[in-house]
Order: structure tokens, then sequence, then C-alpha cells
């Protein structure tokens, strides 16, 4: 059986297509556009793009598409010229078709589209009844109309010949726009389409039904369409007694529509004479006050489903009776279904999104036995050097060293449609958390099937199978495949590339521009908190999760070819596979043949032995004693595989001194898995991070350890209750400081970090983490969770530590740990209450119609009326919790006015559709608008914080100092909520928290603030530009005056960070920046070099350390955003460094290491000291920090 | 009929009792006690004897004490043969308990490789499989192993996890089916009566003419004197994990079921006993 293909559409409005024959979705590379819909038959698929205009896309065949038009050249015979084109007037046209009625002249024939190519000129038909003509093809009779003889007699007065063209469809294997010739009436967008009905007639050849919605609810239908002519000839409406919403077409007579109350409607009449059928008939819901959103029909199936997602079969469907008799609701919740070839099923789910098939439909059991997901990878899961993802790299969205330029996301929605478009199709707009996918490669080498205890040997091949290593982009690998993809993009400007995908205007310039538009009074934190929540909790939420699995909206099977027999590969591929392989191998296998003597000696003297050296001994001790204790828990673990869900899990985790006293540990998490009882493990010590993920439906936590990190795929679990939840954590964490020797306060190199909740951990650092040439890779180190919340920390090597909240209140570290839920190790003093207050935003969505205007009355096919930023998940005032059990609401919903693109009057956005780049004013070509409504909620925990009033902040920064400095007055500058910048006075190790405040004059608002080793402060103004502060000392804190420093060209600085001589920023396009020429008689410096694209935020430490926040960071399973780096080979004469070095990520948002003075005992290679003295200027260059270092070496 | 996998367990799970007296040339304040414990057959004398130390440190003044050795009868006992290999090798046919004998002092150097903590041990242990496998895949295996894979082998060790330790030592196992075993066999034939410390060979599991090879070739090529005639009396014992395998069993069979956690099939040729 030849292959045939499944289509479907991701939420992302990709199409892929999925061969019976293949294993992989294969990304339909060629379509430019974001799809809506799609509906397949086996020799094209039909489609609504984004721009809501109908695309066809013909497979090429071995034979080509050809039609051969034909037109005769009729002459006369006359005395004077012979044979002429001379006619009497009672004749034919000179040129005409074969009953001489219709003028037909060469020159009328044009090609239908420009789908069309002629394949040659026009030339004479030689050949007449089979049998070649002489004289150029010319036929005889004696008049008009009359039979036509090949010779020419004596009485022959007329003849003609026949000219032939062929014309061949050219648009084969590739998306066509079908032109819409509806200039007369409204402009009505298609909205749903439906292909069928080709076993009505078998004439014309290859004939087809194709049925279409309107966004006005008006059907239609598509005539003509045939082998021959494939993209059909015109539409003709059907009128409908109401409004339609979805309609689907059977391959034989059936059509159903779904109509906007709920209800159906049937076609009847249908037949080979006319395809369009004569009248409807309704059918009620199959349940009464659910309205049915989505019909599926076959040629003896109906199925539908309702809006609380169910999933209903229509008995006794069948070509006499297209009504049916009753309904029989199934099993399974489903988004939308659709009734492929030999009525086999497919469906979306509505919880996973993923793509289902009905198993076990045959002719005599059409409504099957059960849903089965269809697991394969994506193509582009398998290597992110696709051209998918290469185009996305072209927006700039992987950490690299390309240099996004500023893009302005109002630049193209005030542009043209058709210039919008252009832009538009070469590259596909991304949603949020989307960014360049490989997404989950293919799992079969996933580790947790090696660590499957299972009865069954492995084969050895599958060694060969090649580990799932990190595939983590370096830096220039954007710039590469830039080059390399031979895609349209390229002919982008940057800032067109920047400016039409929607992810950037949307996310992560929101919190640029928030800041522009807040003004000075404005409550920039608030707003951006929510952007970076929204952004990136990947990893540590579901909604979005780490990218883990494709989210279908839409199959179509009506190309796909199914079997009830058919042996598909697409069902849990990986591990079956895995499973089948090694169920070849042999030695560990029962084989009940081999009953050698060899054998039967064995296991006899075996069980001798035993007897003998253990039967009698039994009360001895063991020598190795078994683990100290287990505490054994059920769980729920987030699955590693494909489909990824939450399953029960026994969690288990055991203890035992370990043979040097110390204490460690086992996590077991037991689970089965096709009835076999499995498990996985980690080693406590192995463990890098607890990350308590706290939302309203689950009580998560997830475990990374550096494998996991580098796969950016955690292993996640949830307990039943809060409780328990915290109970697990506490013992683990204890567990895991406990195995790596660590307790008490951290200490003062401590390197601190915040995440996009507010949570706060820290590393301590040891002293080869910042070696050079090889450090600890930052994946292996350890953070544990400190209570409190902050959105922004800054510390020295003195020990001085403070904290922003998300309140702007400013908070000072009493050197305390622990804190924030019981149970935790932690100081019984030094921790206090501490509360911190953020917003909660909620998106009313309106989609326009021409009755009402702007309704809540959206299509079946939108988002929510009320939702998230995404439109994925539904959020209406009343639904919509705090962000976890922790926060509580504080005030009422009201409308945000102060959203990035602007609003109208009434906090309304437009866009021309969901999703896409919003407004704020109305224009004609807008269907839909959005407005953010935004709720305060308040949180109230405990930690190691004091507050230190009264003036809210919303910058600071700490002088670094080597580890042995002795500074008795330690510089600390803030910038205040209103943008002064403040210093502060009386900060010493032992009185952290300083004693008053000194206003420093500036001109403008700032926003960001960093002192350096030696008292050079650098800040940033609200305007994106930058300033040296000039004059400051131990002796004049506050420095005398400001000097402007230019930023890069046509960039906004965001952030800036200085260390002990590097100068480091980052603008509001995620560049980072590094500043070249700074020395100490011009500490300004002279230029901006680029260093890396894809940065949030940077810290500079007091060695000049570098470490970022830097989204999209590639994991071998996932991606993700917020990610803690370090730069690598950063020398005192290399302040760049050269690449990245990826630590913790998902959902960091800051980190600050300039505590971390520790500098690695110098490696001195004897062989090459004497040799290197190039290298030893730089070494006595380094002598007067050295005296920090603790070893002295 | 019993699971080839069940074998596993039994070698895994062999205990031999063994009483341990402290050396009456070890000064004490006051009398030891023996102390009694069950070792497992597959671990290291010094991986397994905390306990044993603790219990004689407890009559031992601390200026007395240095490294901890074992002995049996007179034969200082190697901590890097595993247990089951020193008790075949040393004291099977004898009465149960094994009676071994602690020092503190007078470590015999010239006999015994000294041992300061558990990562000589684990050494040691990862040596040889990694030795192992270079024999049975030219090492494409242990070095296809993450960092983890390979502590797990040891974590399993160390912590007697059968089930860990087996998780990963499977791979250890595998061999491509059409070559009908491992490259070469990882076996190590030990014998009292020799200064050799043991025979090791390249030996393949199967002949060039394709017949698979058993104890009995192995032996036959290597120490033929172990083989005695049909009428002849039997003059050693070929011993491996305190059992005695049919000659005709084969080789390779043996490597994947009966060889000790460190991969290698110790094999201890002994006098047989006179009676």
């Amino acid at each position: 059986m030849p292959s045939s293909l499944l289509w479907a559409v991701d939420v992302y409005g990709r199409v892929y297509s999925l061969s019976t024959s293949g294993q992989q979705w294969e990304h339909c590379r060629d379509a430019h556009l974001e799809f809506k819909r799609v509906a397949a038959v086996q020799q094209c698929c039909w489609s609504i793009a984004c721009d809501h205009n109908i695309y066809l896309y013909v497979h090429a065949s071995e034979v080509p598409i050809r039609y051969q038009e034909e037109t005769y050249e009729n002459q006369r015979w006359n005395p004077v010229d012979g044979f002429s084109d001379r006619l009497l007037p009672s004749d034919r046209w000179q040129w005409s078709d074969v009953t001489g009625l219709k003028h037909q002249p060469l020159v009328d024939f044009q090609l239908p589209s420009e789908n069309w190519e002629w394949e040659a000129d026009w030339y004479v038909d030689e050949n007449f009844g089979g049998e070649p003509t002489e004289k150029g093809g010319w036929t005889y009779a004696i008049d008009f109309p009359a039979t036509y003889t090949k010779d020419k007699k004596w009485n022959s007065c007329v003849r003609r010949r026949r000219w032939i063209r062929y014309r061949r469809y050219k648009a084969q294997d590739t998306w066509v726009k079908i032109p819409s010739e509806q200039t007369e009436s409204l402009p009505d967008p298609f909205n749903d389409i439906t292909c069928g009905g080709w076993e009505i007639t078998e004439e014309p050849r290859g004939c087809l039904a194709l049925w279409a919605v309107s966004l006005q609810g008006k059907v239609w239908v598509r005539c003509g369409i045939n082998h021959h002519n494939p993209e059909g000839s015109v539409w003709e409406e059907v009128p409908v007694p109401g409004e339609v919403v979805q309609i689907s077409c059977g391959p034989g007579d059936l059509v159903w529509a779904v109509l906007w109350e709920g209800h159906l409607l049937v076609r009847e009449g249908i037949g080979r004479d006319c395809l369009k059928g004569s009248s409807w008939v309704t059918v009620e819901s199959p349940s009464p006050g659910v309205g049915v959103v989505h019909v599926a029909v076959g040629v003896n199936v109906v199925w539908a489903v309702t809006k609380d997602h169910k999933v209903w079969f229509r008995r006794g469907v069948n070509s006499h009776n297209p009504c049916g008799s009753g309904w029989i609701g199934m099993v399974g919740e489903m988004v939308m279904i659709n009734v492929g070839l030999n009525d086999q099923v497919w469906a979306i789910g509505f919880e996973d999104r993923a793509v289902y098939f009905r198993q076990g439909v045959t002719a005599s059991e059409l409504s099957g036995k059960a849903w089965k997901v269809v697991s394969v990878p994506r193509d582009s899961e398998r290597s992110h050097s696709s051209a998918s993802a290469s185009s996305l790299q072209s927006a700039g969205c992987f950490f690299g060293g390309e240099v996004r330029l500023q893009s302005q996301a109002s630049v193209l929605s005030d542009a043209d449609p058709e210039t919008e478009r252009a832009g538009g199709e070469v590259v596909p707009t991304p949603e949020i958390g989307d960014a360049p996918k490989p997404r989950i490669p293919k799992v079969t080498s996933d580790s947790f099937i090696s660590e499957l205890v299972s009865d069954r040997e492995g084969q050895i091949s599958r060694r060969d199978v090649p580990p799932a290593g990190p595939s983590i982009p370096e830096e220039d690998h954007p710039e590469k495949e830039l080059e390399d993809r031979a895609s349209p993009a390229q002919v982008l400007s940057p800032s067109q590339s920047g400016g039409v995908d929607p992810q950037w205007s949307n996310v992560d310039l929101e919190e640029a521009q928030t800041h522009l538009t807040s003004g000075p009074g404005g409550d920039a934190a608030e707003t951006s908190s929510l952007s970076s929540v929204a952004t990136y909790n990947l990893a540590l939420e579901e909604p979005y999760g780490p990218d883990e699995h494709p989210k279908w909206a839409w199959v179509t099977g009506g190309g796909c070819l199914v079997e009830c027999h058919t042996q598909l590969n697409w069902f849990n591929t990986s591990i079956s596979t895995a499973l089948n392989s090694s169920m070849q191998a042999m030695s560990l296998s029962i084989t009940p043949a081999q009953t050698a003597a060899w054998r039967k000696q064995i296991f006899e003297q075996l069980s001798e032995r035993s007897k003998r050296e253990m039967e009698n001994f039994m009360h001895f001790e063991q020598a190795i004693e078994q683990s100290v204790w287990v505490k054994k828990g059920t769980m729920q673990w987030w699955r590693d595989w494909k489909p990824h869900k939450w399953v029960d899990v026994q969690f288990a985790l055991e203890q035992f001194s370990g043979a040097e006293g110390n204490k460690d540990g086992i996590l077991f998490i037991y689970y089965t898995f096709n009835d076999e009882k499995k498990y996985l493990h980690v080693f406590i010590n192995e463990v890098t991070i607890l990350v308590p993920v706290l939302n309203d439906s689950k009580h998560t936590f997830a475990i990374y350890t550096a494998e996991r990190t580098k796969q950016r795929w955690p292993m996640r679990l949830a307990a039943a209750t809060e409780l328990e939840m915290h109970d697990w954590l506490a013992l683990l964490s204890v567990s895991c400081c406990d195995s790596r020797g660590i307790q008490g306060p951290p200490s003062k190199q401590a390197i601190w970090s915040v995440t996009c909740k507010g949570d706060i951990f820290v590393s301590e650092p040891t002293k080869e983490l910042e070696a050079s040439p090889y450090p600890t890779p930052c994946d292996q180190m350890f953070w544990r969770q400190v209570g409190g919340h902050l959105r922004i920390i800054e510390s020295n090597s003195l020990g001085v530590v403070w904290g922003i909240g998300y309140d702007h209140t400013a908070w000072v570290h009493t050197g305390g740990y622990g804190g924030f839920f019981q149970g935790l190790a932690s100081s019984t003093d030094n921790i206090y209450t501490q509360t911190d207050v953020k917003c909660v935003y909620i998106y009313e969505n309106q989609r326009w119609n021409p009755v009402t205007g702007y309704t809540n009355r959206g299509l079946p096919t939108d988002r929510y009326m009320w939702s998230d930023a995404s439109g994925l998940k539904e959020c209406t005032k009343n639904n919509t919790k705090p962000p976890s059990p922790n926060w509580t609401w504080v005030s009422d919903w009201t409308i945000d006015y102060a959203v990035p693109g602007g609003t109208d009057r009434e906090g309304w956005q437009y866009a021309a559709d969901f999703p896409a780049s919003y407004h704020g004013n109305k224009t004609l070509k807008d269907f839909v608008r959005r407005r953010r409504w935004a709720r305060k909620c308040k949180l109230t925990t405990t930690g190691p914080w004091q507050e230190v009033p009264p003036i809210p902040l919303s910058d600071i920064t700490i002088l670094p100092c080597g580890p042995k400095s002795t500074v008795e007055q330690v510089s600390l500058w803030a910038i205040s909520n209103k943008g002064d910048i403040l210093c502060r006075l009386g900060v010493t190790s032992l009185t952290p928290g300083g004693s008053s405040w000194l206003h420093v004059g500036t001109d403008q608002p700032f926003k960001s603030i960093s002192i350096g080793a030696v008292h050079q402060v650098w800040a940033i103004a609200k305007d994106g530009s930058a300033f040296y502060r000039g004059s400051v000392s131990a002796q004049n804190p506050a420095g005398d005056c400001w000097y402007h420093i230019p930023s890069p060209t046509g960039q906004k600085l965001k952030q800036v960070s200085v260390g002990r001589t590097s100068v480091y920023t980052v603008d509001e396009n995620g560049n980072l920046w590094y500043r070249h020429g700074v020395t100490p008689s011009y500490p300004q410096g002279s230029s901006w070099e680029h260093i890396s694209n894809n940065v949030r935020k940077v810290s500079v430490g007091p060695l000049d350390q570098v470490w970022v926040i830097a989204d999209k960071v590639q994991g071998s399973h996932s991606l993700s955003c917020g990610t803690v780096c370090r730069r690598l080979g950063v020398l005192p004469m290399e302040p760049k460094g050269h690449s990245w070095d990826y630590g913790i990520g998902g959902g960091w948002d800051h980190i600050t290491v300039r505590g971390n003075a520790m500098e690695a005992p110098r490696i001195l290679m004897p062989s090459l000291t004497d040799t290197q003295t190039a290298t030893r200027p730089l070494q006595t260059n380094n002598q007067p920090e050295m005296n920090g270092n603790p070893v002295g070496c | 009929m019993a699971d080839d996998k069940d074998v596993l367990r039994d070698v895994w799970f062999g205990r031999i009792p063994a009483c341990f007296t402290l050396s009456p040339e070890e000064t004490t304040e006051r009398e030891a006690e023996p102390y009694y414990l069950l070792l497992p057959r597959v671990s290291y004398l010094t991986l397994v004897t905390d306990k044993v130390k603790k219990h004689f440190l407890r009559v031992m003044k601390a200026e007395d004490v240095e490294e901890m050795w074992f002995e049996y009868e007179g034969t200082p006992l190697k901590w890097h043969y595993p247990i089951g290999v020193l008790f075949d090798l040393h004291a099977s046919n004898t009465a149960l308990p094994w009676n071994v004998t602690v020092h503190f002092k007078n470590f015999p150097e010239r006999d015994l490789l000294h041992c300061a903590s558990n990562s000589v041990i684990e050494a040691h242990f990862m040596s040889c499989i990694k030795e192992a496998d270079a024999l049975k895949h030219k090492s494409q295996v242990i070095n296809d192993m993450q960092k983890k894979d390979h502590k797990q082998l040891w974590m399993g060790l160390q912590n007697d996890k059968f089930d860990q330790f087996w998780a990963m030592n499977r791979k250890l196992m595998e061999y491509p089916t059409e070559e009908g075993g491992f490259r070469y066999i990882p076996f190590r034939i030990y014998q009292t009566m020799s200064d050799r410390p043991f025979i090791q060979k390249l030996f393949r599991p199967v002949s060039p003419e394709g017949h698979t090879l058993t104890l009995g070739d192995l032996l036959k090529e290597l120490f033929p004197a172990a083989i005695s005639a049909e009428d002849e009396p039997k003059k050693f014992q070929v011993m491996i994990h305190g059992i005695e395998p049919l000659l005709e069993t084969p080789i390779q069979w043996l490597s994947e079921h009966l060889s000790h956690p460190d991969n290698f099939l110790h094999i201890s040729i002994i006098p047989a006993p006179s009676d």
C-alpha cells in the first residue's frame, strides 16, 4: 500500500504532515504563512491561511495535470483565392470551437490562473480520426456543418483544421493562493473549509466538493473542481437558515454543518447531478443546553464535539438517512475531530492538544475502540538547523552574537496589509515561548530507559544510538545559519524581521516599553513583572511547559489511507522500539529449552552453596547496612516521555550514611509502564537545585541535576497537598545540603539569584568556579533556597546584601538563612515576615461582527473571550486566582491602560486577528480587540530580610570588594522608584542597612546603576542613554558631575554592571555590550562592542567575571529562557571572554556574582612557566588583587 | 526451572559467614570479642569491614592502630581480590564460619596493597571494569557511559543494590548477536600453589570454526592440569563462586552470569581435597 499523509496544524499555525510509513511530522516548509484550517484529500490539501485566503497544495504525481485547449480554423474555397479565410457572412467564425458556434481565436485563450503554464505554442493537429492527414491537417467537407473527410474532393467547398495547445498545472507540491473573485460582495473572509465528495461521481475525473464557511456564517461551495481543474472555478453561495460556524463534508453525499447556536444542519439532496444539494434539515445537539462546536462526517459516520469537549457518535447514518438516528456519547475530551478515509477518526485532545487516532474503526464497528495518541516527533525537533528553526533564528531568537537592531512593533502594524504580508510570508510568527524549536529529540536514548530495571536485556547495537547530548548553540551559530539558509527571509531587513515577529513585540519589548510608557510615576516593576512571568515560566509551569510537546490545533485525515489492519508506527515509537529491540537480546531472558546438564548443575550447586554458606548463619550481621531509613510517599510525576502527562508514582528517598560517614541518599521514582514496574533514580548528591512551583492547581516542584540542566528538562513532581510538598522539599533540601556538607547562612562570597516567581536561591562558589582555563561548569553549581520574595538582589564580598521587592520595597539581608516554610534548615533568629505586592493580568478579547460590532461572541475556534496573554488558557475575572496559594487579592480588577502598543480610551487594543500584534487605535482591517485587566495581590512570607524604609527603589548597586578588603564605608547606590539617584550612607559589613539616603542631583530619571571596584559609577537613564559619574571616591561618595555616554547606535540601554574594570550594558533588545577603552585616566571608555544577544541581565563581579541571564538557551530536550550563563575565557587581558557556559535556567530573572571575589588557585604548569614569559606581565599586573586570595598562592 | 536471572541474584547475594578475631600480637586494653559478619562474596574486604574496625578499635589505644589488614591461617588476604575469590582460594572445604584474623600492625608491605580509603577500592574496581570492557567491547560500552553511570555501578556495589548495579551492568553484558559473544572473555585464573598472582590471557568465546568454547576449552589451553583424565582421581577443583561448573559450560554464559561485579570471571583452582 502506498503511503499517504495525515495533515495537521499546530497552535502556531504551522502545517505538518505525517506519512503512514513515516515516523515524524514533516514541517511543510513551503508554507510561509500560518494556517488556520486544513482539509486534505488524497490528491491535494486545501487550507485557510491567517490572511483568510484559501490556499491549495496539490501533490505532484507522475502524470502531470495538463489540459488540452483546442480551436478550429475554418476556411472556404472560392475561385479566386482557392481556400482562404474569407468566409461567407452566414458562415461560422474563422476561428471557432468544434461546433462553430463560439468564436475562439488563438489570442483569446488565457491561462486560468498564474498556476498554469503553457507547455508549448499552438500547433496543428495532423491526426484525424486516428489517421494522419496530409496538407497541414485540413479536413474537408461540402459545407459547414457537415461530415469532414481527410481527403479533398471535387466538391469540397470548406475545410477546417484543429489547433491544439496544452497547458500544464505547475503549482504542485507547493501552497498556492486561490484568487478570491468575490470582489462584488462584502469582504467576508473564510473561516472553515472542508473537502470531500469524491465518491459521488466518477465523471469528471477527480471531481471534488469544497465547502467553506465565511466569518459571517454563510456557506459557499466551490464548483468545477476536478482533475483538470484542481483549483475549481467559482464559489457559489448556499443559503443557510442560520449562522454556520463549521462544516464537514464526507467522501460521499454527507454534509453536516454546525450552527452558531450549537445545533446541526444536514444537507439533503446531494447527488451526482447536484453537488450542492437541495435543502437543510436540522438535527438537535446531543446534549441539551450544551451546543455542538464541531462536526465531522465520513461515508457512513458522523462524529461531533460539544462545547464541554465531549465526543459524540451518530448512530444509523447512511446515504439514505443522512440524519442518522441517535447520539452515543464516547470517551475522551477533544477540541476537534476529523473523519478521514475509510471512516477513520482523528481528533485533537482537549487537555494535551495532541493528535489522537481512533483505534479499531472497522466497517462493522464504526465507532472504534479507543483513542490512541499519535506520538511521533516533529522533524524540527530532531535538528535545530532545520529551515523553520533557522528562519526563526533570523529574527534573533537564539542566544547568540547577532546584533538585533531597534525595532518597533508599531512600524508594521500601520503598514499596508500587502507589505505586511510580504514580510509575514517569510517569517513565521511564533507564539510566546515558542522560539526556535529543536523541540524534544526522540527519546530512544533517554537515560530513563537505560535506568529501567527491566527483565529484558538491551541489545548491544543500542549503543549506536547517539546519546542525547546537549546541543547548546554556540555563539556564532545563528550567524552561520543565517548565511546558510536559503529562505527568502534573507531579503528582510533586520528591523522588519524584528517587527513582524509578535513574540518580540508582545513580550520582550513589553518590559522595555513599559518603562517608557509608564513614565516617572509609573509602576514599572508591576507591569514588567507579569511580562516576565508570562514570558518564561518555562520549566516551571504547565501552560507553556518547557515547550515540551507540540500542541496541535487542527488535523485532517482526508488524505490519510488507514485500513483496520494497517500497522502504524506512530504510537509511542521511541519507547516501543527501544523495548522491542531489547526483546531480541537473549542473555537474561528465559529460554525454556535450555535444560543442559551444565546449567542444571550450576543451579543446583548455587542453591547448595547458599544453603551451606548462609543457612546456618543468617543471624550474623550483614556487612553492608542497607539504607538507614526510607521515606516513601505517593506523588505525581511529569512523565519524561511523550505524551507528557502527570502520572501517579511512588516516591521514595533512601538515606544512608556514606562510607566516609557523610550522609547520602538516592531518590527513587517508581512508576508503571505497560503494566511493568520500573523506576528511575537520582543521587541526592547530584541534585543541583529544588525549585518549588506553586500554582493554583498543583503543588509541584522541579528537581535538576547537572545532566537535567543540560537537557533543560527537570524532573517534575507534584504532591497532593501544599503541606506534603513542603515536607518533601524540606527533607530533600536538608538531604542535599547534608550530602554536600553545606550548612548555616550563605557565605559572603555567595552568588544570589532570583527567579521570575520571586524565589531567592543562593549558591556557594568554590575556588574552581572562576578558575581559568577550566572552571567548574556552572550547571554543576548547587543552589539552595532562601526565604523571601524579591525582584532584584545585589551583594558584595563583605556580606552586604540588599534586595528590592516587586512593590519596590528595599530589603537588607539580616545574615540569616532559611525561612519561607517550616521544616527547612533555618536560622532561628534573623527571620522576619516579608510582604510583597504584584499585579495579575488577564485579557478580555472581542471579535467584530457586522451586525453587532464588537461583542464577546467569538468564533468557536477563537481564543477564550477572557484569557491569559497567550489566549490558550481561559482566565475570567472570577476564576483567575492569585499566582499561588501564598498570594491573596488586595484590590479589584481594573482596566490597565499602560499596555505596550497603547490603548484607546477604554483600554482596547486592536488587531486583524488573534494572535497578532495589537495597536491602540481601531482601523478598518481590525476584526478583534483585547484589553488588559489588572488586579493586585499580596504575598506574606518569611525570610532573612528587614525592610529599609521609606523610599521605594527600582535598582541598587553595592561596591564590589576583594575578599579581604578593609573598606570602612561600603558605597551603595540606588535608584528610587521615581528615577532619582540615591547614595546610602553608613553602610558597613556590620551595619549593612546603613543609616540614611543622600540624594544625588540629576536632570532626568534613571533606571539602572552600577558601581565598580574603584568607585566608578555608571547609570542608565530612562531614555536609554548611559552616564558616568565623575570623581566618586570613598571620600566623596556622591561624586560631582555626570558625563553623558552615547549608547550603541540605535539602541536604548536598559541595564549596566561594572566590575573591577569591565563595564557591560544590556539594551532593550537584549544585546550585551562591552565598553572599550576604559582606562584609569579615561574611565568613560571609548566605544561599545557587541558581545551577545538574547541577554536579559548582566552581572559583572569583582574579578571582572561576567554572568548573565540569557534567553533561549538550547538544551538537548528543551529550551530555556531566563538562564544563568557565565562568560568563559575572561582574563585580565581578555575581559570579553570568548564563549558561554550554561547554568541553571528556566525562569531566572536576576543574578549577582558581585560577592564572589574568590580567585582560583593558580594552576602553574611547570613545563610551561619558563616558556610563557609573555603571560608573566599578566600575572604581575594581577598581584595587587592577589592579596585577597585566601590561599595566597 | 529457574531463570538465568536467578543466577545473577544468587551470585550477587552470596554471603560468607566470617568470624573476625583480633590477632594475639595486637596490644589491647581488654580482651577483644570476635566479631561475626556475613560478607558479600562479590565485595571487597576493606569495603565491608568498617564495623569490624570500629569493633576492635574500642579495645585498642589509638597509638597502637595502623592500617587494618586481614590474614587467614598465615596468608595475608589481598583486599583487591573479591571476598568470594579469597574464600574459595584459601578456605573452601573448611568449616564455617571463616576465621579471619585482624591485624593493625606490621602491615605486610610485600604482600598487600595499601587501602587508605574507599576511593582506592573504587579506583581499583572501576579499572577492572574498564579492563574487562576493553576485552569485551574494545571499551566501547564503558566509554559511552557517563560518569554518573560509572558511579551507579560503584554505588550499586558499595550499597549492595542489585537492581541499581544491574540496571547499568547489563549494558556491559551485551554483545552483537551475530558474533555469538564478547570479543575476549575477561577472566582470571587463581591458584594457591603458584607465585604468579593469576593467569590472564586473551581467549575468545567462539572458536575460529564457529564452535562455542567451554570452560573445559579454556582450561585445556591455560591450565591443562586442572582437567583430569577419565580414569584418574581428580587433582584439582575448579571453583567459581563456590561452585564447580561442569567443563562443558559455555565460557560466554559463564562470563555473563558468573562474573564478579568487576566483570571478570574469577576462577580459583585449588587442590582437590584428599579425603
